[in-house]
């Protein structure tokens, strides 16, 4: 099936995820925060849908969006920020803040306009998109099994440090 | 123009395949009207059933039997006063229910009634729900956030902490049945209608492959999926002894419908997703072992006859109302209701009408069965206090999904090295 209306969606998900991105960091409610960060996630859900990888879109709802922001607003929940809510927010340090944001952002957009041999896997956006599950599958196993396991691991020191330290005896 | 409309009876994939933009918006609008016609019918029949089930009769004022009582709900939901509550956050009250509706309403776009009888046809169908039941889970967050109250707040962190739970026991589930589409090709598929050819080429239907490895998946998803949905006996965050209504207490009126509007199509559409992995899908019963033309025809009647066989049991109804003038009209109305099936069985006898329609027949006849059986579970089970609920999400379920996810894997293995073994033989 051929794209449609490419630019409308490139332009629509891009600008919806930057304002939802932006809301993150301006809302002073931490629910409507992370309820803003869902919205993103969901913008960039339908950007990897424009570059052929459906896969990638449906695992980026499942777990980020539908795991680990569950968990976020679980935690957001429990803690009861309501004073927080109430107390006047102020940051002294704006300026040195400005001037690092400024020069970050020069430098992505340097890397963006002169760095295109950093990115050496470079394939070319006509792959078949039906073939995403199963390019990810041989690669993970095969060629990136090693950091797989390396993550994996990771992922069961995690969870063994959070039953030890939820348990009240061990 | 006429040629658009003609070139459906030519179709022989889903509209989203053949790119028609025009009968994808009709198969939606079809699909929304049947699961609203659906969600209409399980109201009643949830009545009904459970009521012979605990030894009484139901609904029998409103409409003969009772028919017209989901119409009067919806209309009293309708025109009941909108309340929210004081210090509510109201936008995110007035979203949560959108939220919760759209997702289990967009999950029907991959759910494959017959072989063209979906609205497309995903090459991630199944993640595809996977996704929205997730991104539904955040719409019950919100409600119960939203309401700034105590029991919606609990009842809401509840819900989502179980239904959060049961996913993971659900996703271990689905992928053993997707393993097995991988068996024949060495290229499984995650696309619903993808699963369903799968199990008509390799001629059984997953829920009996591998004895009992097959039928144990299909157990531990039927399970999940009623924890997944809040429904008994996992209904716990939801049940009026304990905590009032939940995460939507202080929903009312045409709010509160939308989160029984998205409960019931959660219902329908995780059944979907059980009937298309392990029972076939569109499938008739007994493909092979009763396969020919003979079989074929007879089992190609069984829609009509059954539409019939409705209205005769409409007509005896009709035949034992009490013979006084104030139940006339029930039972007048009756009468109709019975001609109305007997109409639609004689038009589903029809030959050109059999051949495009048994696929739909035989799904939905498969999920009225869970449905069913959720009605069923709902009438016999005592509820499952919380912490045993979450013991045996985590603690039983999870450990029987790998433990039959691995056992699936290696009797595959197995069956494909003797396989690949026995060619290179020859």
């Amino acid at each position: 099936m051929s794209p449609v209306a490419t630019p409308v969606f490139f332009y629509g998900l891009s600008i919806t995820a930057i304002v939802f991105a932006v809301a993150v960091i301006t809302r002073r409610n931490a629910v409507h925060a992370a309820l803003s960060l869902i919205g993103t996630l969901v913008s960039l859900a339908g950007l990897y849908l424009m570059l052929y990888a459906p896969f990638v879109a449906a695992v980026q709802i499942v777990l980020y969006a539908g795991g680990i922001m569950v968990l976020f607003l679980f935690v957001i929940m429990l803690v009861n920020l309501d004073q927080n809510l109430r107390q006047i927010q102020f940051n002294r340090q704006w300026v040195v803040g400005l001037i690092a944001a400024l020069a970050l952002g020069g430098l992505l957009l340097f890397v963006i306009r002169q760095g295109k041999e950093i990115f050496p896997l470079a394939y070319s956006a006509a792959l078949p998109e039906a073939a995403n599950t199963q390019q990810i599958g041989i690669a993970l196993y095969g060629h990136y099994m090693l950091a797989f396991e390396i993550a994996s691991l990771l992922l069961l020191v995690a969870m063994v440090g959070a039953v030890v330290m939820a348990k009240k005896r061990i | 123009m006429l040629a658009s409309w003609k070139s459906y009876l030519s179709m022989d994939v889903t509209p989203g395949e053949a790119g028609s933009q025009l009968w994808a918006t009709v198969y939606i609008i079809a699909i929304v009207l049947g699961i609203s016609l659906a969600v209409i019918a399980m109201n009643w029949l949830e009545r009904k059933i459970l009521a012979h089930m605990q030894v009484r009769l139901g609904p029998m004022r409103v409409g003969p039997h009772g028919l017209l009582q989901p119409l009067a709900d919806a209309l009293k939901l309708l025109i009941k006063e909108d309340i929210i509550p004081a210090n509510a956050d109201k936008l995110v009250f007035w979203s949560a229910p959108v939220v919760v509706t759209m997702t289990a309403f967009i999950t029907f776009l991959v759910v494959p009634f017959g072989r063209t009888h979906a609205v497309t046809d995903m090459n991630i169908g199944v993640l595809f729900m996977l996704g929205l039941s997730s991104l539904g889970v955040l719409g019950i967050i919100m409600a119960g956030w939203s309401s700034n109250s105590h029991y919606p707040l609990i009842g809401s962190l509840r819900s989502s902490a179980q239904m959060v739970s049961y996913e993971v026991a659900m996703g271990l589930a689905i992928v053993c049945a997707v393993l097995l589409t991988s068996l024949p090709t060495g290229t499984g598929t995650l696309s619903m209608i993808g699963i369903v050819e799968a199990q008509n080429a390799q001629r059984t239907w997953f829920v009996f492959k591998f004895f009992p490895l097959g039928f144990l998946a299909f157990m531990v998803f039927a399970i999940a999926m009623i924890a997944e949905t809040n429904r008994a006996p996992f209904d716990l965050p939801e049940a009026e002894s304990e905590l009032v209504a939940g995460f939507h207490t202080e929903y009312s009126g045409f709010r509160w419908s939308l989160f029984f509007l998205a409960e019931y199509s959660a219902m329908l559409a995780v059944s979907s997703i059980a009937v298309t992995l392990w029972l076939g899908g569109w499938l008739r019963p007994f493909a092979n072992t009763l396969g020919g033309p003979g079989w074929d025809l007879a089992f190609s009647l069984v829609p009509g006859l059954s539409f019939l066989a409705m209205a005769a049991g409409c007509f005896l109804g009709a035949m034992r109302m009490p013979k006084i003038v104030q139940m006339r009209a029930q039972a007048l109305g009756l009468g109709a209701f019975g001609a109305l099936l007997a109409l639609l069985g004689l038009v589903l006898l029809a030959s050109g009408v059999r051949q495009r329609v048994q696929d739909i027949f035989w799904f939905v006849a498969k999920v009225a069965c869970f449905m069913y059986l959720y009605i069923w579970y709902r009438g016999t089970f005592p509820r499952y206090r919380f912490d045993q609920l979450m013991r045996v999400g985590w603690k039983v379920l999870l450990p029987l999904g790998l433990g039959v996810l691995i056992a699936t894997a290696i009797v595959g293995a197995r069956q494909e090295l003797g396989a690949a073994i026995m060619r290179v033989v020859r």
